[in-house]
């Protein structure tokens, strides 16, 4: 039956593939396997290339050629869904804890439920439904934060029992389960048939699809794509789409102008069996074991199961070779465990017959998320790829996004954690990325609790002072490739080890990040904030300020020594960085954004900024390194070490200064702390960043100096209601919907990029608004800590979700941040949403499915300020990400 | 009371050893890939010996195993000893007189042997010089006997056994002034040792043997199985060729007693031995070498008691009989043991075992359905069985301590028993004796890219 499938399979791409197909006979259609390959000669240019007749490059096509973009070129280097598209296990999974893969999952459901229809061609689909189990209470835990996400997404789901599990599908052993998460309306496809429909639909809006056409290399001039080196000639294009799925890494770096689109490949597999002896129902549920690391679906009335296993296989590290996709070996050793899993699951299948054992690669990413967008280095170079083995669950939203990206400038929804700037040269590595993705493969399966971290691939970038934190007990997390530190555990203090401290109640960490706290509150903290993002703008002339008054929403004609906080927004007044600039000088600039902006801010303003050789911007993030800070007694320790008085009528809030420390001179003292306290950054050249933390140290001592790390500043910036670019605020926030109007300067002479939009929110009011809930009746000890996406309910309503959230130790409450939407009662619709609807509204947060009274508050607590300061003075801003 | 698993490794693992010809260029260009070798004690102390060694002067490899009996002291100076013979009757005569100049001009010697030793091999020092002595005469003859032909491998191997068994003869004749090695000679005169060295070069291997330890080399069939051929023949009761061998060389009248309870004149197992004077010697050498020895030797009633029957010594020899076998590249591995091993298990079983290890280790042949009917459960207990014989497997990283596991541990199934493992390791001294001889085991894994290149 296999061998049929394929076969069929193989008939239907040629038909797909042939122009001409629809006019063809049936009897010509059966031989018609053996036809010249090349019938259509490539076109001299196109506007668009797809690279990649996968699921992939077919849905950029059809939503490319249904969005009215028609000339657009498709190429596939063998045949259409031939490579992972089609050995993959074609499970439509709408499940997903990433509230964009959720979204895409979802979109792709919808469309492939009427693609047959749509397309004439036979798709599989089967609504299905699934089931996803847990083991242990974890994992039903996680299940249930799923569940409260998709049901506010208006998709079906419920947490079932496990008695319930047996109703639905009677193969399954219940006997170690405590509960399952189901949902009913997702589907199994024929993944080949599914991209072969969408290849038809896109070829019927006149999308030109050859096959047997590798692309060797993208011609890239002045930073803009020009063209497509094939071995059946070239192509002039203006966009070039990288759906070359597994290939995508090697394809990026064939150019001239290489193009790091950082996956890498794992060997994966899964079982066919023939039919059982009453064969199994196609209707029955696919069936997820997170746990055993397995999932399970039928398949012509036998099953077929695979999984990710804890060691997986990586495979092309050192690129292509002859080994081929094809002729991947069945490795039986490897199933073993993955086998004893599904056994165990489903002990009734011991005597079904093998049929086969498949090795489909499939590519992972370094943070298990898809890679979507533009490159930073080559205009119109798309890339779409790096699925994580949810291809077919993706494949229809991704599709639709990334057209949507290149048609209208950007996506509709917020697709920055899949953004391809996310990542840097840093993470392209081939080393690197082998080591990585062998630690994503199995976290597919692993429970994942807040504040999970990655294992593998670090220590890339650290501070000049990693050892010497280190040493004192600092504990690591990375961002971007930095190590930063989480707390500092105290001498003598053990703290459980990993496996034992995941959790998703209260942390062993939680007394540790107090003391820190209280230490800022009390006294002074030192933050090693190095990894931060730092731009150097400066000019002959004036064009540097011209050019950021443009790009930046708030008054940067501001006297020298001064510090502004200001949005880079887009045409929609959404935030595409948030940052801090000093005016170093008349024509100077000093930039500071958060770590993960390295890549993406630097491509905005390349873009944005004139072509001028007098205008000169420079990452000077690796000559830094930052020390924070923070606490009432800050002010001594920097003025006993400077001689320098520090104190407010000398060095005022948010005002910068080069100034000798210790020994060291040309340290830049800025009066900001990211988190509302009093204290002051250090930007110190890192050649005196040991001399001047020992120094901070010493003289630090008698005022109780200590270390800290960012937990401790988390919990400071989300109590003073600070919201953090990347986790609360994204493209698709302006600065009206945060509270930070005081931060735009609607006057102030002359355009800026995304004011008439925030002019246009002014007059007609939000349709969001960051709202701050203090948890009312949460236990801190006992009940299930909130992390983020947790639903907020407003008179038992769905409104919004949380984008953050942290303990206060001020207020011995917890504190999530989050958007509060006005949906109208009858139609859903987007209604304004002005304070007093925050404000009259009773509301509650989901924390897998258990509900916590909450109190709004639209400013922070003014009480927290030991001192009081004028308004505009008042430090609202900050960067870091958890 | 059981020993626990780990407990049981690390008796096991004891007196492990493991060489890996070094590669050049990343190329192995030896014919021998390296070896494992082992020991386990039975006696107190274990009167077993092993000695391995790369020849410096000429092309090759020594390997050998020494099982002593009345003591340790044959063996051990025959495993210190035997190789140095060996080596000079292989040099060539330039290097003979190279070498003797060098001594008599008090230059640095050219080093002949390079040893692979185990910590627990020790060296005699204080009989360094003797032995040296010794071996220095021998050479000294040699040169003065030069022959002018290329020394034969099989010609060498003979003169070498021969003449160090005369030289212990001599050496505790002639006695020592120094009363700690005057009574060390006798010793080894009077103890007793046989002795199996495998000598390879290239693609030839010679098997010298005396007495009754045995080489075995590991076949892979075509197929993939393993079976065994005997490079060795004991010199024992049960050889034929050797019983006649030894009424051949005694008078007639003799016949009846030479050989009594399988054993050489009721006495003795292995019917050639280094040592052994009791059995070579005289009657009056005896009487007279023990009348004038240090009393110790006079308080021991083995070495005072005459075999009975003596009439035309000497009955034992130390001339070893040699095999040479050209390597083929399907012959993977030979196992030297002593009797310790082939006692408890058959040689076909020895190459499976040890030919499923060497395989196992890196790789086990994949599985493939194809077109076979299989369910999930087949499939499923296939992979658990295949897992727990690799787990068993990577246990041990050297062949020999895997073979000597299998030897001590195997039930009537042929697997390891854990338990059956544990209750022979814990046997109390005095008991291991009865249930177990010393076992020696030296497992040599043969290159076989440079075998069919040759």
């Amino acid at each position: 039956a296999a061998g049929m499938f394929l076969r069929l399979l193989s008939d239907i791409q040629w038909r797909a593939a042939h122009p001409k197909w629809r006019r063809m006979t049936s009897s010509q259609r059966s031989t018609s396997t053996t036809a010249e390959p090349h019938p259509v000669s490539l076109p001299a240019q196109a506007q668009v290339v797809i690279c990649g007749g996968g699921i992939m490059g077919t849905s950029v096509a059809y939503h490319l050629s249904k969005m009215g973009w028609k000339d657009v070129v498709l190429l596939e280097q063998g045949r259409l869904a031939a490579g992972t598209t089609r050995f993959c296990a074609g499970i439509v999974s709408t499940a997903r804890p990433v509230s964009i893969d959720l979204k895409m999952a979802h979109y792709s459901n919808k469309l492939y439920l009427q693609l047959e229809q749509e397309t004439g061609v036979p798709t599989g689909y089967m609504k299905t439904g699934s089931i996803s189990l847990a083991q242990t209470q974890d994992r039903l835990i996680s299940l249930k934060r799923i569940a409260s996400s998709l049901n506010v997404m208006g998709i079906p789901c419920e947490i079932i029992s496990p008695k319930k599990v047996v109703q639905l599908h009677p193969l399954i052993n219940i006997h170690d389960l405590v509960g399952a998460m189901y949902v009913p309306e997702d589907a199994l496809v024929s993944s080949a048939n599914v991209s072969l429909a969408l290849a038809t639909a896109a070829s019927r809006n006149g999308v030109q699809i050859h096959e047997r056409t590798s692309v060797s290399h993208v011609t890239v001039q002045k930073g803009r794509v020009t063209g497509v080196e094939t071995d059946r000639g070239r192509i002039q294009c203006e966009y070039f789409v990288n759906c070359a799925g597994q290939w995508a890494y090697e394809l990026g770096h064939s150019g001239e102008e290489p193009v790091h689109i950082p996956l890498h490949a794992c060997e994966h597999f899964y079982l066919l069996t023939h039919p059982l002896e009453k064969p199994l129902s196609s209707s029955l549920p696919t069936v997820f074991d997170p746990d055993g690391r397995i999932y399970i679906r039928n398949w012509q009335g036998g099953i077929l199961s695979g999984g990710f296993e804890k060691n997986p296989k990586p495979l092309f590290t050192e690129g292509r070779n002859q080994l081929e996709i094809q002729n991947l070996q069945e490795d039986w050793d490897h199933f073993g465990p993955l086998l004893s899993a599904l056994l165990r699951r489903m002990p009734g299948l011991e005597t079904l017959q093998i049929m086969q054992l498949v090795n489909c690669p499939e590519s992972f990413t370094p943070d298990m998320r898809c890679i979507m967008g533009e490159s930073p280095t080559a205009r119109g170079y798309f890339v779409l790829a790096g699925m994580n083995s949810a291809g077919i669950s993706y494949g229809g939203g991704a599709g639709k996004y990334l057209a949507e990206w290149m048609v209208n400038g950007y996506p509709s929804e917020n697709v920055w954690p899949l953004d391809l700037k996310r990542f840097g040269t840093l993470q392209s590595s081939r080393t690197f990325l082998r080591h990585r993705v062998m630690e994503v493969m199995p976290l597919m399966c692993d429970l994942k609790v807040p504040r999970w971290d990655f294992q593998t691939g670090r220590q890339l970038r650290t501070s000049p002072l990693y050892d010497r934190l280190d040493a004192q007990g600092a504990r690591w997390m990375e961002k971007h490739g930095f190590e930063r530190v989480k707390y500092f555990v105290p001498p003598g203090k053990d703290l459980l080890d990993l496996d034992h401290s995941k959790t998703f109640y209260k942390p062993d960490w939680f007394d540790i990040v107090g003391s820190e706290v209280k230490c800022c509150k009390e006294a002074v903290c030192v933050i090693d904030m190095s990894s931060f993002t730092k731009f150097e703008i400066s000019s002959t002339g004036d064009q540097a300020l011209e050019s950021l008054q443009y790009l930046f929403s708030n008054d940067l004609d501001v006297p020298v020594g001064h510090v502004v906080h200001t949005g880079m927004l887009n045409e929609k007044g959404g935030y595409e960085n948030d940052c801090s600039i000093a005016r170093l000088s008349k024509r100077s600039f000093f930039m500071i954004s958060p770590t993960d902006q390295q890549v993406h801010c630097w491509a905005w303003l390349k873009k944005r900024l004139p072509d001028d050789s007098n205008l000169i911007m420079e990452d000077v993030t690796w000559k830094y390194t930052a020390l924070n800070l923070i606490g009432p007694r800050a002010v001594d320790v920097l003025s006993e070490l400077s001689y320098a008085p520090m104190t407010a009528e000398h060095f005022p809030s948010l005002f910068c200064k080069e100034m000798s420390v210790g020994y060291a001179n040309g340290i830049r003292v800025m009066s900001i702390t990211h988190t509302g306290e009093p204290g002051f950054v250090l930007y110190i050249p890192i050649e005196y960043a040991l001399h001047v933390y020992n120094e901070v140290m010493n003289m630090g001592q008698k005022y109780g100096i200590r270390n800290a790390g960012y937990y401790a500043l988390r919990s400071l910036r989300i109590e003073k209601f600070f919201a953090f670019w990347g986790q609360d605020l994204d493209a698709f926030t302006t600065p009206m919907e945060c509270g930070r109007e005081f931060q735009v300067k609607l006057e102030k002479g002359m355009q800026f990029l995304g004011q008439e939009a925030l002019l246009e929110q002014k007059q007609n009011g939000v349709y969001k608004r960051f709202t701050m809930f203090i948890l009312e009746d949460h236990d801190t000890d006992m009940d299930l800590w909130p992390w983020w996406g947790e639903p907020i309910f407003r008179n038992g309503r769905y409104v919004g979700k949380t984008t953050s959230s942290a303990y206060s130790y001020t207020l011995e409450r917890h504190v999530c941040l989050g958007f509060v939407h006005h949906f109208d009662e009858k139609t859903g619709e987007e209604l304004v949403v002005t304070t007093d609807f925050i404000n009259q509204g009773e509301y509650e947060i989901d924390i897998a499915g258990q509900r916590f009274q909450a109190k709004a508050k639209l400013y922070p607590f003014s009480s927290l300020f030991t001192q009081r300061r004028r308004k505009d003075e008042v430090e609202l801003s900050g960067y870091q990400r958890e | 009371f059981y020993l626990t698993p780990p407990q049981v490794n690390s008796i096991l693992k004891a007196n492990e050893y493991s060489f890996k010809v070094p590669e050049f260029d990343g190329k192995n260009v030896s014919s021998v890939l390296g070896f494992d070798s082992n020991q386990l004690p039975a006696n107190a102390p274990i009167e077993d010996r092993r000695s391995a060694a790369t020849c410096l002067q000429t092309r090759g490899m020594l390997l050998g195993v020494f099982d002593g009996h009345a003591g340790c002291a044959c063996a051990q100076a025959v495993s210190e000893r035997l190789f140095y013979y060996i080596a000079v009757s292989l040099l060539p005569h330039e290097t003979l007189l190279e070498i003797e100049n060098a001594v008599e001009n008090g230059r640095a010697l050219l080093p002949i042997l390079q040893w692979h030793k185990h910590p627990n091999d020790y060296f005699s020092k204080e009989a360094s010089k003797l032995y040296f002595n010794s071996l220095r005469t021998y050479w000294q003859e040699l040169i003065d006997l030069n022959s002018g032909e290329t020394t034969d491998v099989r010609e060498a191997l003979i003169n070498a056994f021969k003449r160090l068994d005369n030289d212990i003869s001599l050496e505790a004749q002639v006695g020592d002034p120094n009363s700690f090695l005057n009574y060390l000679v006798l010793r080894v005169a009077f103890s007793g040792a046989t002795a199996c060295v495998a000598h390879v070069d290239g693609v030839d291997l010679h098997i010298a043997n005396t007495g009754d330890s045995r080489a075995m080399l590991g076949v892979q069939e075509e197929d993939g199985s393993w079976s065994a051929v005997n490079l060795s023949y004991d010199h024992n009761a049960q050889n034929e060729h050797e019983v006649e061998r030894v009424k051949m060389e005694h008078p007639k009248s003799e016949e009846k007693s030479l050989v009594k309870q399988d054993r050489l004149l009721g006495l003795l197992m292995p019917f050639r031995a280094f040592g052994d004077v009791k059995f070579k010697w005289s009657i009056e050498l005896q009487k007279r070498v023990i009348e004038s020895g240090p009393d110790q030797l006079n308080d021991n009633e083995y070495t005072k008691f005459i075999p009975p029957n003596y009439y035309t010594p000497p009955y034992l020899t130390a001339e070893p009989e040699v095999i040479h076998h050209k390597l083929r590249p399907q012959d993977k591995f030979l196992v030297l043991a002593t009797d310790g091993l082939w006692e408890t298990m058959h040689r076909q079983d020895v190459a499976r075992i040890v030919g499923e290890y060497l395989t196992g280790v890196h790789h086990q042949q994949p599985i493939a359905v194809g077109g076979y009917k299989v369910t999930l459960g087949q499939m499923h207990g296939l992979l658990t069985e295949r897992r727990a014989r690799i787990s068993s497997v990577f246990e041990d990283q050297n062949a020999a301590t895997h073979l000597i596991r299998h030897a001590v541990g195997n039930n009537e199934f042929g697997t390891v028993d854990h338990e059956r493992l544990s209750k022979m390791l814990s046997l109390p001294e005095e008991l291991a004796r009865m249930y177990r001889d010393d076992i020696t085991i030296i497992v040599v894994q043969f290159n076989s890219h440079v075998i069919g290149a040759y």
